[in-house]
């Protein structure tokens, strides 16, 4: 029983730490699409960790918790892939270290046919607001 | 022993909390706070788990599975937003 | 037919593991089955023919086993992952060389696309943006080459081998 107990308190512990690295990126990255990596990725391992921990110590909770662990590696890149693409169509300003952005291209070739100049220039206003 | 350990992870969490809660704050767009709530979310996840397991309260495991569908619905409803309007 | 047999399957799994302790504690296990076998059955009939996401899924004995191996190669790449972010984050400099570059895929099935897009976003320094045809839109946090040809056998090939085996 306490084996398991502490076994479960050490994979729980390194999910935890994975949770914290992940915040810290949020936190330090420049730009919103570094900020995603770090915050998706960091965090996925880190739950799928802690909830593990838990599934050691706790035999009987193991089908609610494989559940919850499906669920979030399902869904986590799914709303950071939503997340990334409205950035992206809002024209967010991106870090001064982007290298090229093949995307832009695509959207300005398709700009004429819809609103995408309304929306740019929006956003351009609204990025020149953000900076400071 | 054990739960030494798991007291402790949970303190880690919710200091993970705390520090992207200071990406809430300070913004400065509307999309970073939404990360920093994406993430914000994730951690309360594991964090009702692991007040469930420490309290031995079952229940809170069904919480915790309510919260991940509704957060996750959340976030895929303020990016629609921001994009294009509902 | 198939599309409709995977959704049953699926939301039957979803309903055993959520009601598995009940079903330890109680003494009726086959009506508590058989009550999620009709839901399920009747949920699939009413909602699975909107999008038949799974119908052309291969259920060859080789896609079988590649989708049994998948999750392996997949854990590995999400660990690899972590570690990177982790070097990168606390590194005081902060190490990152961002770009979106293009990639092309050769899958065809709208599923084994949203596959490979989810386990894109889950591996070392990449996001998925946008999708637009056959291209993907990739954010690389640190762009080793921003040529199409090179960025797609650095990102797609790895997960495309076993994705064309399962879905095509």
């Amino acid at each position: 029983m306490e084996i398991t107990m502490i076994a479960g308190g050490v994979v729980s512990l390194s999910g935890s730490l994975f949770l914290l690295l992940g915040a810290l990126g949020v936190v330090r990255m420049p730009d919103l699409f570094n900020r995603i990596q770090a915050g998706t990725k960091a965090t996925t391992l880190g739950t799928m960790l802690f909830l593990a921990g838990i599934a050691i110590a706790e035999p009987s909770w193991i089908p609610k918790l494989l559940l919850l662990i499906l669920f979030i590696i399902f869904t986590n890149p799914v709303s950071s892939h939503v997340l990334a693409r409205s950035a992206h169509h809002t024209g967010i300003r991106m870090s001064d270290k982007t290298v090229v952005d093949h995307l832009a291209k695509t959207t300005e070739q398709r700009g004429s046919e819809s609103l995408q100049g309304d929306e740019q220039e929006i956003a351009a206003a609204k990025s020149k607001g953000g900076e400071r | 022993m054990g739960n030494m350990l798991f007291l402790a992870s949970a303190l880690i969490a919710l200091v993970a909390l705390g520090v992207s809660a200071i990406r809430f704050f300070r913004g400065p767009d509307t999309l970073d706070r939404v990360v920093a709530f994406d993430v914000i979310t994730i951690i309360s996840i594991s964090l009702i788990a692991i007040i469930g397991f420490i309290m031995q309260r079952s229940v809170l495991i069904d919480v915790a599975l309510v919260y991940a569908l509704l957060s996750f619905l959340g976030v895929i409803i303020i990016a629609k937003y921001v994009e294009r309007g509902l | 037919m198939r599309n409709w047999v995977i959704v049953v399957i699926l939301l039957l799994g979803t309903w055993l593991l959520l009601s598995a302790d009940v079903l330890m504690s109680t003494t009726s296990v086959a009506g508590s089955i058989a009550a999620g076998v009709v839901v399920s059955t009747a949920v699939a009939l009413l909602f699975a023919g909107r999008k038949m996401l799974y119908k052309n899924i291969r259920l060859t004995p080789k896609a079988l086993v590649y989708l049994l191996f998948y999750p392996l190669v997949f854990l590995k790449a999400l660990l690899i992952a972590n570690l990177d972010v982790a070097r990168r984050v606390l590194s005081p400099s902060l190490p990152i060389n961002p770009a979106i570059v293009e990639v092309k895929t050769n899958l065809i099935s709208p599923l084994g696309r949203l596959v490979l897009a989810n386990s894109i976003t889950l591996t070392p320094g990449t996001l998925t943006v946008d999708i637009q045809g056959d291209s993907l839109y990739i954010h690389w946090i640190d762009a080793v080459s921003t040529d199409v040809q090179s960025a797609t056998e650095k990102i797609v090939r790895g997960f495309e081998t076993y994705l064309e085996v399962i879905y095509g």
